[in-house]
Formats: structure tokens, C-alpha cells, sequence
């Protein structure tokens, strides 16, 4: 069989081989051998192939092998200044001039560094594993002498021979030999390539079609000459010399790696590209390593941190040289004469340049190291809790959201624009027959949700447009699970043979063997059940033709020339099979935009079937045909506006010399020979196609995942912007657009596309500009229209939606016209892009990134959507059905879109403003306790003396103050995940970065000097030289040590209590707990005789002294004291929205006034153009409009 | 966190606040300190000009008598304490010249610790080592009230657990201060460290570079007026990086000595506390905003503002 007959258009690619057999002189041939063009293939021949070297198909894509880990994974680590800052230390700390012991500065370090270097190794590790199951995939290949046999992957070389099994993935970008089909051709679903999901059709050179079976490859000689390895996925050049012979290739015969074999038992091929070289692995980008906005600006803050570091380790030093020069000589009890180098009086700029050091490691407490290990440590442990939320668990596929890397679990909080794959993200790839319009009648009871909402919104009457919608959501998902289970067409009227007893049966007849018979479909029956599934190039068609086997007209075989039909009510005698001679098939094109079949049925009759676009097929009409055109009309805008595809039917009755007449031009014009073939045939096709009768339009809705709608829509009122990136063609990624509310009527749309081939080309002849310039000149007269019309809309509710085509994006993608696209695509609500290779994804989102300067997030779950992810700021990958390509590249990894509302919404605006506060916090009471070290050095003549005891110090970060700030960055939240949920509203404080600006972090550093000084100069004065005791005992250096340290351990731990807002007994067990271990740690040190001048201090010295613990109880309320007049003035005067919100919660106001809380909860939402509410609301806003004009008089407003 | 709260906050706070700095003050009053500085007057004239010499030759006799007029009735116990100005007793080199082991254990723990003066000049090991115990203070103090002895008792000035378990019982002071340079004291090398008070105290060192450290305690009363003569040994060099001796009594209340600064931290945190409360409260009553007033809410001011 031949099914390649079906394929009419494309049967005449194959002459294009004979045409061009002449000699490499066809236009893009003519490159072959020139610079670019450089690779030889000596197929079948491993001896002539071998000297020139082509890598093998072994990939890796791991970061490190075995012996370059150590040392690339260490000079990552030190890329970081502020490791390289600690190694320093840390080498210094060998010497004498260290203030501290060396392991107190080794061991963290090492800590740290280990850590993050264990985690590379383990991420690498997972790389490694996904590579080698890759490589180890089995082919077989050609061993000689006509046998094949099976390899691994990575073994292949180029020029070997394999044969690909049907479902199998092409192992290499290969040259299409022969396939089980007699005239080569193949199916190809390139899914991983651009995520289209409708099966593709190569074909083989003719030459190489007798080549079918093992055998005959026994003395297989040919060599390609072709173009160098490149990224490009739509083009390819070569040549084929085979038997003295050259053949011209084309994209046509060329099967790409990571695409997969489908509906052919098997083909043989060349390998031509292998390993690194394939056009897949060359549209891989490097994947970058990731840091998020908050992670940057702290590495900001760290460099003033260090900068006030040296500056005062500066001053220390320059004052300790001063004063060894000055003073020294005259301190006898220090005996100078007998000084060593590092306080030499005769010597005061070496020792001040040695005392430096020791000054920079001194007051290194200003740059903890703690910092780092505490946010790593939070950051695995907020990713914990992202991995567990049971609310992000997806009970079908049992997966839950992963948080791959926990490095930006902060940057969630701050996503601006959300870019999203849409096939396997957005919808499920599955189509649903769910209404149709037969002879201006509409059937169909099934509802989408726009419907749905829309209806209720409306019926109930309210006329406060903030009425929430949440109710409507919580009825209508029940019936969306209704409808995923069950029949999603159903109309008593149509079903069950009922369509017989209606008035038009005759045109319902004809409406349902066009859609048995209007179609490219294989019917597959599944041997053990009997039932038949379809394999169609485009899931709608499955989809009609399901609906057609529901409605009783089953297609159940296909032949060369005939289909076959099982209809159960056309006759009285039950089923019949009906056959129809197919006599001509005329394919669906996006240019066409419409299908039709030309046959003849069992009585001899010869029909027209076409089905098409709806405004395709309304201008071909006969006059006589437009009886339904007006109803029909209102229902396709009806199914339009509900977001579903929809497609018109019509047919005609030929007679037979019509049809002959009509029938021997068209086979004219099929076998031309020449570039104008496709126009002919265009024209011929045209001259058939025409006096249609109308019979009706369908409406199919491509079966969107659960929740995304709703996911969109709270999205949308939380602020963020959403792309839509596909590889589908524009009709179906528009429909997408309506579907998930993100396009709607009434919205102004702006369509960017190259117009096309001729029209360019007579535009470039009249303009005597290249084809290229003169596409990119009507792009730029588009964007700049576009531009003008956002520029001058004056309705603040009118809503600019923005559709760019692939080829026209190439364009807009270059240097000088990006910015000019970019700033159109900010004006308008909604940016779809359609026809995008993965290079092109991850140019969109680079351009997003750079030109908002925004956090992006990019969201895609095949293989063509990594690059996407990678480049992304975030990138979250689908751990659905497709392969893991996706989520290996991403960051995050949920197993359905509608989780993404949960993991930015909640998830995001905790952990940023977690890490967020947790950050100022650290660096509040690092400048809080290591500036009193400094104040101390003023009062010991500089001399690197340290007030506190080393074990202090070495306790402050480590136990004493790390418990409860981890438990901050853990724990804390401003106000639970339902009111996250709820008020949308309060994520966009994550986007204009309200808890990480310059006003909070310098305030907090403000507030860290404040306490500093308080801390140091009260207790000063407190213990400067009076007795402290009724013994009058006075205070020496270990006393006043400890009383500050004291006042530090309270002053910072109060001030945490008074931070965090979400209590819970850890919160408390770790504020009070890390006191407390201070005074248990104080009495135990003060215990064992190492203590030194400690010694029983706290049991003996501070403890009975009364003015000890006035001098805590002061030191901690004036330090506070700051802090709490700012909260109060805020609280009073200024305050944000959770404050309100948690006051509203706290006052149990929310549960007393409920229409208050409601109306609240609608206001929160984002004043927004994209989006179900948005799109509700538009809807209630044209139909109050309506009624309005009608005036008073009651119309009936259904929306449907 | 409501403003009422907070209000409260800044309230409780003043008011526990401001009493108790007023009664810290009160107690503070009530501590009676005479404070005197000797280390100008007690150099004869002859040497004003050149007071090193004057302390370094050991040939002149360093005794002075002050004269000191009791101001306040004074209540036993008056402790006394010599105060010392810019001597930096908290610089590192200082600080780290000693060793805790030696002071316990005696003479086989003499180590690099207490660099520079560990060894005397025969190779010996100098005990108690170390800069500090080798700078000990060493003017001594003798009161009399007419011709009447003031007693001074000078034990029980350092603190129990120093005395118990940081100096040695059976550790001896050997080699100290014997050889041609003299830093401070000598000690009596038949007391134990851990029975050497002076040392003890001495060897805490202070944290600032102006402190007093307890010489001792006078056990009777000194009444309003009553003139009493202090006999001191000026032996201690402070001349050479010119530094300040001053020679202090006092009493002690719970709080310890006077310290009036205390006092007025609590009353000026105090009242800033109530002025913020005093503040915020008319902020309230003038600008109420209700608990949880929606009208607060950013989407809701957004659309006032339009």
C-alpha cells in the first residue's frame, strides 16, 4: 500500500530529486564543498569514513568528568569573593598575626565550600546518569554483509547504516534511505524538537527506495557532501552522489535526533550528524548556573561590608602605628625594647601593615561566613518544604513538585513574566468534539468554563461587579471533571441515532460523513479489544472522528483509493458498511486553510467535501449554500468567544464531466515540472472549490490541563505578565489564547508576521531590496503601527494582545529591531508566539530578561522548551508524560501548570521574603556585634585586643544567634497560604522588591550601628571605673566582655522576636532557647579553668551584681527602642498590606463581616486585561451595553 | 502588633523605666567617694621637671603624705582603690603575656606565653611570668586620723574563686623582680601566689585604659569633716607614658560604687519610651485608623489616589 497516495501535494517532492539529479547546480546545492558545507560521508564505508574524524555519538553533558571536578568545582566555589575572602583568612590564620585559633576559620569554611561543592558533585552526578542511559539506547546498525545488529548509541559512528523500529527515537540526525512503505516515506513526531505534536512526513530519495531490506545494503555505497554541523532545524543542504549519480537533499529526507519514528514498522538510514554535531544537541545551550536577585544584592552589600572592613581595619592599623611610633617607646610595662616585628616602635609601618591583617580578620565578623552556610542551610529546608506541600502533589502521576535546585527559591517571590511552552503545559494535547452547528441549528449542551462562569455571573443578578468568582470556580471544576471523563459531546437531538427525527436529518447526514470522511487519518485497530484508534496529523481531526464514531458513522479502514464507513442509523437494517472511492485530496496548508476530498460514493455520485476555516469557506459559497450562513456565523463567534477551535463544513455535488474536465487540469498542473508546480496547483485546487454548500461548523476544544484557566487568571491578578511561547501554528496558538482567557474578543490584536514568499518577493523587486530586507521593512512598518495604535488608544479598558509569528520573530529577535518589539510586547497584555524553535524560545526569553530587567520564569515540559528553562531566570520544567529533558534542565519541577499559582503565589512570596528578611537580619547583628569590636580597639590603643573571650566570638554566629534566624528563614510567615492565595495582590511585594530595597537594608545596617553603639558606650559608661558590686569589686575586661555580650545575645534575639510575625513553639523554643544557652553556656565555661579570667563569672562576679542585669535589661530596650518606633509608626501611619490583612485575620473581622472580606478579596486582584475574570467582566460590560441600548424591555441574555 | 500595643509597649516600658533609673540615681547619691590624684603632688619639687628621674632612682625617698578631708559621712566598709589613667592594661601584647597554668602549677608550665618574661637572665624560669605580673602595681597606702591608724584590710580584695582555683597554694614566686630591671612590685616569695591579693587583682586586667582596682578596706566609719592623712610609698611609674595615679575611697551600694550615668540611661530610655507612647497615642486619636480598616489596603488607596 501505498498511503503516500493520500499525501497528494507531497507526492511530487520526490520528483524534485530527478529534477535537480542533473547536477549540484539548484540554488542551495551549488554551496556544497564551499566553506560551510565541508562534511563527507562515506556511507556504509567505516575505512574511507574514519580518517576524517567525526566525533562519535556518545554525548555527555555534565559539568565535570572525574579528574576535572576537584579543581573546576574548587575554582567555582572561589569565583565567589566572599570565599576567596574567607581562604584568605583562613591562610592567615596560620600565621601569628591571626587574633583568633586557625581552626575556628578553617573548619567553617571548609564546612561551606564542602557543602556546595557536594551538592555540584551530586547535580553532575544525576547529569551523568541521564547521559549514559541516553548513550546506552540500542540501534541496530549494519555490521556488513547485509546484517545488522544491535549497538549503543554512543558506538555509532557517521556513514553507518541503521535500521529504526517504529516508537524508537532516531539516534542521530540521519538521511532517510528507505522505509517499510514502499515509496519511503515515514512519520515523524518531532515533539522533542519543537513540541508540535502532529506526526510529520519524510521522505526518501527515490533512488535509494529499492534499498528495503537487510540484505540489499550488502554493497551500499554512497557519499554525502553537506553542510558543516549548525542549529538550524528547517534547513539543510547537501548532496547525495549515489550509483554516479548526485541528488540534491533537502529538509525533506532528513530525520533529526531526539525525533521519534511513528505509524512505519521501519526505516533505514545514514548517519550523517552524530553526537554534538546533531542539530539537536547544537540547539543545547550551555546550562548556566543560576543566582537570584536577592543572592546578587547581597553580594553588593557584602562588597560595602567589605569596604567598611578594610576601611576600619584601615583605621585600626594606621592607629596602631601611630601609637607604637608615639607611645609605645614610653610604655614601659609592655617592654618595648624587647618588641618583635609585629609591634616594632622603630618599625611602625611594617607592624601597621602586619596589624592590618590582623585587624581583617578581627572584625571579619562583619562578613559572616555563618551568613552563607545559614542560607544554604534555609534554602535546603524551604526546598524541603516546596518538595512535601501536599498541595502540589499530583495524585495521578503520584509527583511532586521538586525544587531541583534550591538556589532561587527566593527569586519565585519575584517572577514578573511567566513564559509558557503550550503544548503538554497549557493544554494536554487532546482535543474534544463539544459542539457543532448543523443547518443553523447550534447542538451541543457541553459548556467550556468561560460559559460557565459567565452564565452564573450573570444569572445571578448581581450587579457588584466585584463579586468574587470563587464559587463559580469551586462549581464549575466539578463539572470539568464531569466532562474529562465522560462523553464531552452530548445532545440527545444528535445522539444515539435521535438525529434522524430531526427536520434537517439529510444535512445532518452529510455533516457527519464529512467528518468520517474529510481527513488524512490511519484507523488503527487494537488487535485485543477490537476498538480502533486513529493515528491524524493533527489531534482535531482525531477528534472528529471520534465524535463521528459516537455519532454512528465509525471510519474503521482506509485503502489506496477508498475509505470505509460503519453507519449504524442511515439504513433500517442496522450498521452498514459504505464504501467511498477517494478520487482526489487536496491538503490542508496554513495558507490554504481549508482540506477538501473529492469522492465518490457507493451510488456513484461524486461529492466535494471541504472543510476549512470559517472565513475561507464563506467566501467560496454558492448562492444557494448560504441558507445557515447567518445563524452559523453567530455560532462560530459564540464558540469562538467560549475558546474553542472551530472549523466550517460544506459540500458540493460535482457532476461527472465537471468533475473530469476539472480532474485533467488538475493532473496537469500536478505533474508540471518546475517552481511555479505549487501555484498550479494552488490555482487548480481554487477552480474546484468553489459554489460550496454550506452545512454547519464544528467547535472542538483543545482539552486545556486542569486548572490552567484558573491558574492564568490569578496569575494575571497577581500581577505577572504571561508569553506564550509554541511551536504550533498561529490559528491553533490564538485559539490557546482564547482558551485560557488569555486572548478574548474584543481585545485589539496585533498579528506580526512575514507576508508571504511572492508578495516579499515582488515588494523587494519594486523596492530593489533583497527579500530579507524587505521582509524586515514591513516588520519594522508593523511593529511601528502597532506601537502607534497602543499609542493612541485612549479607552483605559482596551486590551492590545500581540501575535508574532516565527519567522517574523527571526527578525524582531536581530539587535536593531528588539527593543522596538520589546516595548510593543510591555504595552500589551498578552504576547503570543507561534512557529518558535527552541533557539528561538530561549532568544524571547533572554530578550524578556535583559529588556525588562524582570525576573522571568520560563515553564515548558518537552525537550525543545530547555533551552527556554535554562535561560530563564527560573525555569520550571513539567514532570508529565513527555521526557525528562525538560525537568533535568529546570529549577523547579511541578507535575501540572496549575501548581505554578501555588508555587510562586505561596511558596515564592514566603521564601522571598524569608530570605529577603533573614538576610537584613544578619546583617544587622554582624554590624551590631562586630562593630563593638572595633569601638573596643579605640580604647586598646589598637592593639588587636578582642574584649570578648575567642569562645564567645566563635559561639555568636555558630549557636548562640543561628537557631532563630533559621528558623526565620524557615518558618516565617506574614500571613498563611489561603490568604496568599487569596490576595493575589500581595505577591507583587515580592516583584517591587518592598522587603530587599535600599530603604530596609540600609535601615536595618542602620539599626545594626545604632545597637552597636548603644551596646558599647552604655555598658562603657555602666562599668567605666566604678565598683559593680556592694564588695566593690570593680569591672575588668572579662566582666565588661561578658555584660556586652550579654546585652548583644538579648539586643539581637529581642529584635528577632520582634521580626518575625509567625509564632509557633520552634519560633519560641529557639529565641529563648538561644538565650538561655547562653547563660547555660556561660555557666558551664565558667566552670572549667580554660576560661581563663571567666572563670565562675557569671556565679561569682555578674551574677549577684545587680547592676548586671540593669545593664541587659537597659542595653536591650534602648536597643530596640528604634526598631519598635519604626513598626509603630508604620503600623499607625503607613501600613502594608499584610499588616492589614494580619489585623483583619487577628480581629476574626473576616468571619464577622463577610461581604467585606469578599469584596476585599476581589479588589486584591491586579487590575488586569488578560485572564478568565477579566474576560467575565468584559463580557457582563457587552452585554449590559446591550441591554442598555435595547432599553428597558427584558431581553433574554443568555450567554450562550 | 496593633498600635495599642505598641503604645502599650512604649508605656510599660517608661514606666518600669523611669522609677528605677530615678531610684538607681538615689542610690547613686547616696555613695560618699573621695577621689584624689597624687602623682603630680608627690614629686618633690626639686624634680618637677624631670619626674623619671625621679622615680627611677631608687636612691630618693618616695614617701608622701596627702591630707584628705572627708566630705560625706562615710560608712564602713569604704573601700579604697588606687585608679590608674592611660595604662593601657587591655593592649594584646599585654593581655597575652601571662600564663594561667604557671600561676596554678607553678614554675614547669613557664612557656612562650608569657613572652617577654619568661626566663630571668640566668635561664630561670620567672614565676609568676609574664608582663602583667612583672608591671604589678606597687604604691602602698597607709591612713592614719591624727595620730590614730586607719586599718586597712587588705585581704578578701580579689575575688574567691581566683584565689581558690587560679593561683596556685603551693605555688611560690621565684626569680621575680630581681634582676637590674625593675618593672613593678616585688613579691614576698614565701606566699603562695594564691595568698599574693595584690597579684590577684592585678592580674585581671581592666578593660579600659583608666581603672581602679580594690587596694583594700577600711572597717570604720569616717565622719563628715574629719581630716585624715594618707602616708604613700610613690613607687609606681607612671611618669614615663603619663599616666595619672589617683587614690580613691568609697562606699558601696547594691548598684556598687557611684554611678550616676545609670541611673540617668533608665530615666532618659524611660522617657523617651513615654514620649513615643505620649506620641503615637495622639498620632491615634488624631489619624485613627481602625484595626484592619480595608481602606488602608494598597489596591484600595491606589484607587482613592485616582
Amino acid at each position: 500500500m501505498r498511503w503516500s497516495k493520500l499525501y497528494t501535494f507531497n507526492c511530487f517532492r520526490g520528483h524534485h530529486g530527478d529534477a535537480s539529479a542533473d547536477g549540484p547546480s539548484s540554488d542551495g546545492a551549488g554551496a556544497v564543498g564551499g566553506p560551510g558545507f565541508s562534511r563527507v560521508v562515506h556511507c556504509n564505508n567505516p575505512g574511507l569514513q574514519k580518517p576524517l574524524k567525526y566525533p562519535t555519538n556518545y554525548i555527555t553533558t555534565t559539568k565535570y568528568n572525574i579528574i576535572t571536578f576537584f579543581p573546576k568545582a574548587i575554582f567555582e566555589q572561589f569565583r565567589r569573593v566572599a570565599n576567596l575572602y574567607f581562604l584568605l583568612t583562613a591562610i592567615l590564620s596560620l600565621t601569628p598575626v591571626c587574633p583568633f585559633s586557625p581552626v575556628s576559620m578553617i573548619a567553617p569554611l571548609a564546612f561551606v565550600v564542602g557543602l556546595s561543592m557536594l551538592k555540584e558533585g551530586l547535580e553532575d552526578w544525576r547529569r551523568f546518569i541521564q547521559d549514559m542511559k541516553v548513550n546506552n539506547r540500542k540501534i541496530a546498525v549494519h555490521k556488513g554483509d547485509g546484517e545488522f545488529m544491535y549497538r549503543h548509541w554512543e558506538e555509532l559512528c557517521v556513514g553507518d547504516v541503521v535500521k529504526v523500529e517504529k516508537d524508537q527515537f532516531f539516534p542521530a540526525d540521519l538521511l532517510l534511505l528507505s522505509s517499510s512503505y514502499e515509496d519511503g516515506i515515514c512519520y515523524v513526531e518531532t515533539m522533542n524538537l519543537d513540541g508540535e505534536t502532529n506526526l510529520k512526513v519524510k521522505r526518501s530519495l527515490e533512488a535509494t527506495l529499492p534499498l528495503e531490506e537487510d540484505e540489499s545494503f550488502k554493497d551500499f555505497q554512497a557519499v554525502i557532501r553537506c553542510e558543516d554541523p549548525n542549529p538550524s532545524l528547517y534547513t539543510f543542504t547537501g548532496n547525495f552522489e549515489y550509483e554516479r549519480q548526485v541528488f540534491a537533499l533537502d529538509p525533506g529526507q532528513i530525520l533529526l535526533r531526539d525525533s521519534k519514528l511513528r505509524n512505519t514498522s521501519f526505516i533505514y538510514g545514514v548517519v550523517i550528524f552524530t553526537g554534538h554535531d546533531s542539530k539537536v544537541m547544537q540547539n543545547s545551550t550551555e546550562s548556566p548556573s543560576k543566582r537570584s536577585r536577592i543572592e546578587k544584592k547581597m553580594d553588593l552589600i557584602i562588597y560595602i561590608l567589605f569596604t567598611v572592613l578594610v576601611l576600619i581595619s584601615l583605621i585600626s592599623s594606621i592607629g596602631f602605628a601611630v601609637r607604637i611610633k608615639l607611645d609605645l617607646p614610653h610604655w614601659w610595662y609592655l617592654q618595648p625594647q624587647k618588641s618583635n616585628k609585629l609591634d616594632d616602635p622603630s618599625r611602625p609601618a611594617l607592624s601597621g601593615i602586619f596589624h592590618l591583617i590582623t585587624a581583617l580578620i578581627l572584625y571579619g565578623y562583619l562578613i559572616p561566613i555563618s551568613l552563607y552556610v545559614s542560607i544554604e542551610l534555609v534554602k535546603v529546608l524551604q526546598a524541603h518544604f516546596i518538595n512535601q506541600d501536599i498541595h502540589m502533589f499530583d495524585e495521578e502521576t503520584g509527583n511532586t513538585a521538586q525544587a531541583r535546585t534550591s538556589n532561587l527559591n527566593e527569586e519565585l517571590g519575584q517572577v514578573h513574566t511567566v513564559l509558557s511552552d503550550k503544548t503538554g503545559t497549557l493544554t494536554c494535547n487532546q482535543m474534544d468534539f463539544l459542539k457543532c452547528s448543523i443547518a443553523g441549528v447550534s447542538y451541543g449542551v457541553g459548556s467550556s468554563e468561560v460559559e460557565i462562569a459567565a452564565a452564573k455571573h450573570m444569572a445571578s443578578g448581581d450587579d457588584d461587579h466585584d463579586m468574587p468568582l470563587e464559587d463559580i470556580w469551586e462549581e464549575n471544576n466539578e463539572d470539568e471533571i464531569e466532562l474529562v471523563e465522560g462523553v464531552t459531546f452530548s445532545d440527545d437531538r444528535l445522539m444515539h441515532g435521535n438525529w434522524t427525527k430531526e427536520p434537517n436529518s439529510s444535512t445532518i447526514l452529510l455533516f457527519f460523513r464529512i467528518l468520517a470522511l474529510c481527513h488524512t487519518a490511519i484507523p488503527e485497530t487494537n488487535e485485543a479489544t477490537g476498538s480502533i484508534a486513529y493515528e491524524a496529523e493533527s489531534p482535531d481531526e482525531g477528534a472528529f472522528l471520534v465524535a463521528a464514531r459516537e455519532f454512528g458513522f465509525e471510519f474503521f479502514k482506509r485503502t489506496q483509493s477508498s475509505v470505509f464507513v460503519r453507519e449504524k442509523h442511515t439504513s433500517p437494517n442496522g450498521t452498514t458498511e459504505r464504501e467511498f472511492k477517494i478520487l482526489n485530496l487536496l491538503e490542508f496548508n496554513s495558507k490554504r486553510k481549508r482540506m477538501t476530498v473529492i469522492l465518490k460514493d457507493e451510488d456513484g455520485q461524486i461529492l466535494l467535501f471541504c472543510k476549512g476555516a470559517d472565513s475561507i469557506i464563506f467566501d467560496r459559497l454558492a448562492k444557494n449554500g448560504r441558507v445557515y450562513e447567518v445563524d452559523t456565523t453567530r455560532h462560530l463567534n459564540d464558540y469562538g468567544e467560549a475558546g474553542l477551535r472551530t472549523l466550517a463544513l460544506s459540500y458540493r455535488v460535482l457532476e461527472e464531466a465537471e468533475y473530469s474536465s476539472w480532474n485533467a487540469e488538475f493532473l496537469r498542473a500536478k505533474t508540471s515540472i518546475g517552481p511555479d508546480r505549487e501555484l498550479q496547483l494552488e490555482r487548480v485546487s481554487d477552480l474546484i472549490e468553489r459554489e460550496l454548500i454550506l452545512v454547519g461548523a464544528t467547535a472542538v476544544e483543545d482539552k486545556l490541563q486542569k486548572g490552567v484557566p484558573q491558574c492564568i487568571d490569578r496569575l494575571a491578578q497577581a500581577g505577572l505578565k504571561i508569553w506564550v511561547l509554541t511551536g504550533d501554528k498561529m490559528e491553533t496558538a490564538i485559539n490557546i489564547g482564547y482558551a485560557c482567557s488569555l486572548l478574548r474578543q474584543g481585545m485589539k490584536q496585533i498579528c506580526l508576521s512575514i507576508p508571504t514568499g511572492d508578495q516579499v518577493a515582488q515588494d523587494a523587486k519594486k523596492s530593489s531590496l533583497t527579500t530579507e530586507q524587505a521582509a524586515k521593512e514591513s516588520l519594522l512598518s508593523q511593529i511601528a503601527n502597532g506601537s502607534q495604535m497602543v499609542k493612541l488608544e485612549k479607552d483605559p479598558d482596551a486590551a492590545f494582545a500581540l501575535v508574532i509569528d516565527g519567522k517574523a520573530l527571526a527578525f524582531a529577535l536581530e539587535d536593531d529591531m528588539k527593543h522596538m518589539f520589546l516595548n510593543l510586547a510591555i504595552e500589551c497584555a498578552s504576547v503570543i508566539c507561534c512557529r518558535v524553535s527552541p533557539k528561538q524560545k530561549a532568544l524571547v526569553t533572554r530578550l524578556v530578561k535583559e529588556g525588562i530587567g524582570q525576573t522571568t520564569l520560563a515553564i515548558g515540559d518537552g525537550a525543545n522548551d530547555v533551552g527556554m528553562i535554562q535561560e530563564a531566570d527560573i525555569g520550571v520544567g513539567i514532570s508529565g508524560v513527555e521526557g525528562m529533558q525538560a525537568v533535568m534542565a529546570s529549577d523547579f519541577s511541578i507535575s501540572q501548570f496549575r501548581f505554578l499559582e501555588r508555587l510562586l503565589v505561596v511558596h515564592g512570596h514566603w521564601c522571598y521574603k524569608r530570605i529577603a528578611q533573614m538576610i537584613c537580619y544578619f546583617f544587622y547583628k554582624n554590624i551590631a556585634f562586630g562593630l563593638t569590636i572595633f569601638y573596643f580597639e579605640a580604647f586598646a590603643g589598637f592593639s588587636g585586643q578582642s574584649v570578648y573571650d575567642d569562645w564567645f566570638m566563635l559561639l555568636f554566629n555558630v549557636v548562640l544567634t543561628s537557631l532563630p534566624v533559621i528558623s526565620l528563614g524557615v518558618f516565617e510567615q506574614d500571613v498563611s497560604s489561603e490568604i496568599c492565595l487569596q490576595f493575589p495582590a500581595l505577591y507583587q511585594q515580592g516583584p517591587k522588591n518592598l522587603f530587599f530595597d535600599w530603604y530596609r537594608i540600609l535601615g536595618w545596617m542602620g539599626n545594626g550601628l545604632y545597637s552597636s553603639l548603644a551596646i558599647f558606650f552604655l555598658n562603657l559608661c555602666i562599668f567605666y571605673d566604678q565598683a559593680i558590686r556592694a564588695g566593690g569589686q570593680t569591672a575588668d575586661m572579662a566582666a565588661v566582655g561578658t555584660t556586652m555580650f550579654t546585652c548583644i545575645i538579648w539586643a539581637v534575639n529581642m529584635q528577632i522576636a520582634l521580626t518575625m510575625s509567625h509564632f509557633t513553639w520552634i519560633q519560641h523554643l529557639f529565641v529563648w532557647g538561644s538565650i538561655t544557652t547562653w547563660y547555660v553556656f556561660i555557666l558551664a565555661y565558667g566552670m572549667t579553668l580554660r576560661s581563663g579570667d571567666n572563670y565562675q563569672i557569671l556565679l561569682e562576679v555578674l551574677g549577684p551584681a545587680p547592676i548586671y542585669w540593669a545593664a541587659t535589661l537597659l542595653v536591650t530596650a534602648a536597643c530596640n527602642i528604634p526598631y519598635l518606633i519604626h513598626i509603630s509608626y508604620q503600623r499607625s501611619c503607613n501600613p502594608l498590606d499584610h499588616h492589614v490583612i494580619q489585623e483583619i485575620k487577628y480581629l476574626k473581622k473576616d468571619v464577622e463581616d463577610q461581604t467585606m472580606w469578599k469584596r476585599e478579596r476581589s479588589k486584591a486582584r491586579q487590575k488586569t486585561k488578560i485572564g478568565f475574570t477579566a474576560r467575565v467582566d468584559a463580557k457582563i460590560k457587552q452585554i449590559k451595553g446591550k441591554l442598555h441600548k435595547k432599553g428597558p424591555s427584558l431581553t433574554i441574555h443568555t450567554v450562550s | 502588633m496593633t498600635p495599642g500595643c505598641l503604645i502599650a509597649t512604649f508605656l510599660v516600658i517608661g514606666i518600669i523605666f523611669v522609677p528605677f533609673g530615678l531610684f538607681c540615681l538615689q542610690t547613686s547619691n547616696h555613695v560618699a567617694e573621695i577621689n584624689r590624684r597624687y602623682d603630680v603632688e608627690c614629686v618633690p619639687n626639686a624634680y618637677r621637671g624631670n619626674k623619671q628621674a625621679y622615680i627611677k632612682d631608687s636612691a630618693i625617698s618616695k614617701n608622701c603624705t596627702l591630707e584628705v578631708k572627708v566630705l560625706d559621712h562615710m560608712r564602713a566598709p569604704i573601700y579604697v582603690y588606687y585608679e590608674l589613667e592611660n595604662f593601657y592594661q587591655n593592649h594584646r601584647r599585654y593581655v597575652k603575656s601571662r600564663s594561667d597554668k604557671q600561676l596554678r602549677f607553678g614554675a614547669k608550665y613557664t612557656g612562650e606565653s608569657c613572652s617577654p618574661v619568661q626566663w630571668d637572665h640566668n635561664g630561670f624560669p620567672i614565676v609568676p611570668c609574664g608582663l602583667i605580673a612583672w608591671s604589678l602595681f606597687n604604691d602602698t597606702y597607709d591612713f592614719t586620723q591624727g595620730s590614730k591608724e586607719i586599718k586597712v584590710n587588705r585581704k578578701n580584695i580579689s575575688w574567691k574563686s581566683d584565689r581558690e582555683h587560679k593561683f596556685g597554694k603551693n605555688v611560690f614566686p621565684s626569680n621575680f623582680q630581681n634582676g637590674s630591671f625593675i618593672g613593678g612590685g616585688k613579691l614576698d616569695p614565701t606566699v603562695p601566689l594564691s595568698e599574693q591579693e595584690d597579684l590577684i587583682v592585678w592580674m585581671r586586667p581592666s578593660a579600659l585604659p583608666k581603672f581602679r582596682k580594690l587596694y583594700g578596706v577600711i572597717e570604720e566609719d569616717l565622719e563628715v569633716d574629719e581630716t585624715i592623712n594618707i602616708l604613700i610609698r610613690n613607687n609606681y611609674n607612671t611618669y614615663t607614658f603619663g599616666g595619672k595615679k589617683s587614690i580613691v575611697l568609697s562606699t558601696a551600694s547594691w548598684l556598687g560604687g557611684k554611678n550616676d550615668f545609670l541611673g540617668y540611661a533608665y530615666i532618659v530610655t524611660g522617657s523617651m519610651s513615654i514620649f513615643m507612647s505620649i506620641l503615637f497615642a495622639l498620632i491615634h486619636v488624631k489619624y485613627p485608623r481602625p484595626q484592619g480598616d480595608t481602606n488602608r489596603l494598597s489596591w484600595n488607596r491606589k484607587n482613592s489616589n485616582n
